[in-house]
Parts: C-alpha cells; sequence; structure tokens
C-alpha cells in the first residue's frame, strides 16, 4: 500500500507529505518526475510548490514530464490521485480535472488559515469525513482561483467550497475568487483529487490544526480500492 | 522565419491583473478608457522557408504547450522580414 509523492524540479512540500503520509500509517516514497512507471504503487500525489518554475503556466510543462504517464495509468485504473496546490495545477494542465487556476482576485498570494466545507464524500479525499463538516487547513497560494467556464464544473465533482467558521459559503470567505467557491475538485469517479489548501500542514495539532488529518486518512483508506 | 504568438485571456475568464491597470489608468484621468486585456507575446524562430508550414508548426505548439484553451486564447502572425529584427 505505497504511495508515490511525485517530485518536479521545484516541487517544495514533498516531505511534509510524505511525514504525514506516513504519520497516518502509509508507506510513501519520494519519486522523480523522469520515473515513468508507477505500477509499483497504489495510488500517487502531486505535492505543492513550483514545478519547473511555474513558467509559462503553473504545471503547463510538469504535465509533459515522464511520470505523468504513471499518473494517468494510476487514474484510469480508479486508484487514488491528490494534487495538493501546485499538484492541483498540474493535474489541471494534464486534462485529468477539468479546469484551470489563475492569479488570486486582489492579486494577493494568499497564506493564512481558511475553512471549507466538505460538498462531497464520494471522493477518495473526503470519504471518511461528513457532509457539511467544516475543516481548518492553511491555504499557501497565489494562483488559487480556480477558473472554468460554466458548465465545466459540473463535468467535476466539488469536494470542498472556502466557507466561514460555520459552514456558509459567501464571497467574502472566498478569498482566491474561485468559480463557485471551489477549493477541492474531485472528476466524476471521484479517484482523482486536486486541492488547493494543504492538508499535510494541517495534519498535527502542534501545527495549528489537525483538520487535514482526516482527508490524508481517507485518502490512505482509498489506496487498495481498484 | 520568425513568428509572433499572442496569448490572451479568453473574456470569460476574470484577469485581476488586467483590471488593476484599468483601475489605475482611470485614476490618472484617462476617461476615454472603456478597457484593458493583457497577454504575453512570444516570438518564435522557426527553421523554415514556408510561411505556411512555419506557422502551422506554431499553431501545434501553441495547442500543445503554449496556451492553454481552458482560460487562454491565440493568435498566429509570421512576422515579415523588417518586423523579425
Amino acid at each position: 500500500m505505497s504511495v508515490a509523492v511525485v517530485v518536479y524540479p521545484g516541487t517544495n512540500c514533498e516531505r511534509d507529505v510524505m511525514h504525514a503520509l506516513r504519520d497516518v500509517g502509509a508507506e510513501a516514497e519520494l519519486v522523480w518526475h523522469r520515473e515513468e512507471d508507477l505500477s509499483g504503487f497504489e495510488g500517487v500525489v502531486l505535492p505543492g510548490g513550483f514545478a519547473h518554475g511555474d513558467y509559462l503556466r503553473p504545471g503547463a510543462i510538469a504535465r509533459f514530464s515522464p511520470v505523468m504517464k504513471g499518473i494517468e495509468e494510476l487514474a484510469e485504473a480508479g486508484k487514488p490521485v491528490l494534487g495538493i496546490c501546485n499538484g492541483f495545477q498540474v493535474l489541471c494542465e494534464a486534462g485529468l480535472l477539468p479546469g484551470a487556476l489563475v492569479e488570486n482576485r486582489g492579486l494577493r498570494f494568499i497564506c493564512r488559515f481558511v475553512h471549507v466545507r466538505i460538498d462531497s464524500t464520494d471522493t477518495v479525499l473526503t470519504r471518511a469525513t461528513r457532509l457539511g463538516q467544516v475543516l481548518r487547513i492553511p491555504l499557501n497560494s497565489y494562483r488559487g482561483s480556480y477558473a472554468v467556464e460554466s458548465a465545466g464544473v459540473e463535468s467535476g465533482l466539488v469536494a470542498m467550497r472556502y466557507c466561514d467558521e460555520a459552514g456558509e459559503v459567501d464571497a467574502e470567505h472566498n478569498l482566491n475568487g474561485s468559480v463557485d467557491s471551489v477549493a477541492g475538485l474531485a472528476n466524476q469517479r471521484g479517484n482523482v483529487v486536486g486541492f488547493m489548501p494543504h492538508p499535510e500542514r494541517a495534519s498535527d495539532r502542534a501545527l495549528g490544526s489537525g483538520d487535514g488529518r482526516v482527508l490524508l486518512e481517507s485518502f490512505v483508506a482509498a489506496l487498495g480500492d481498484a | 522565419m520568425k513568428v509572433q504568438v499572442e496569448i490572451t485571456r479568453l473574456p470569460s475568464v476574470a484577469d485581476p491583473e488586467a483590471a488593476t491597470i484599468a483601475g489605475a489608468l482611470r485614476g490618472l484621468g484617462f476617461t476615454d478608457l472603456v478597457a484593458v486585456s493583457m497577454g504575453r507575446s512570444l516570438v518564435i524562430d522557426v527553421e523554415s522557408d514556408d510561411a505556411t508550414k512555419a506557422e502551422a508548426s506554431v499553431r501545434r505548439m501553441c495547442a500543445q504547450l503554449l496556451a492553454n484553451p481552458v482560460i487562454e486564447d491565440y493568435s498566429v502572425r509570421v512576422l515579415a522580414e523588417d518586423e523579425a529584427g
């Protein structure tokens, strides 16, 4: 039940993700982006950072890395695939998730705890949560605003939306201006998920919140699925 | 042969940077300003004597990598000798 944690040149959250995955009981291993065979893994995480320097567009160059072949194979097999922050951008660029991520409304880099509400439990990242549950998790991005043509959101499953402490979704708490307040999005099958906040940075109370842990536990529990 | 690519944000996708620039221009008193759109320009030098082929090749580059059709549009133009520098 081992998880591949993909490292591109410029990725910087891989060790945190690996630590957090191991902390919830998974085996996790760093995999360099030149590797194209992920057949030995039950799932894959694309961590945050700045793959290939975010040049051109975040994820635009990373989607052509050899490792994308292995990621696509796992996705197709129904195995859990998670993109966090920059990883979300890569999955969108690769067409594994609909839409794209653009600069935050207000053009500010956002680095703070935010609240997200669970709006679907039919994804590998949210299956151990409750509908409507509110989680407090750090957001840390400049291009975190989810953009898509109006029908696009419906082609995926909205797993989580930005909200206030009580779970109310409104414009004020949609800090980056995402379409439909989307914070986390899955494919229809629910096995490929992109999430802009960082669950690994909220995976222990010592970090100020342990709320991300249930998401990682969901992911790890889904490893035996397909 | 040099080919210019202009990549712009689709009108349906918010562009906070262009909106901020428009706000600054209004603040400077340019009351005739309607809107600002911005994008990026690339000049790509391709080995070719055939403008049609050069353009087709650059269009493929756009489709595959340079532009993201979810949020961007692009135009491609082969530069004349005196423009290419």
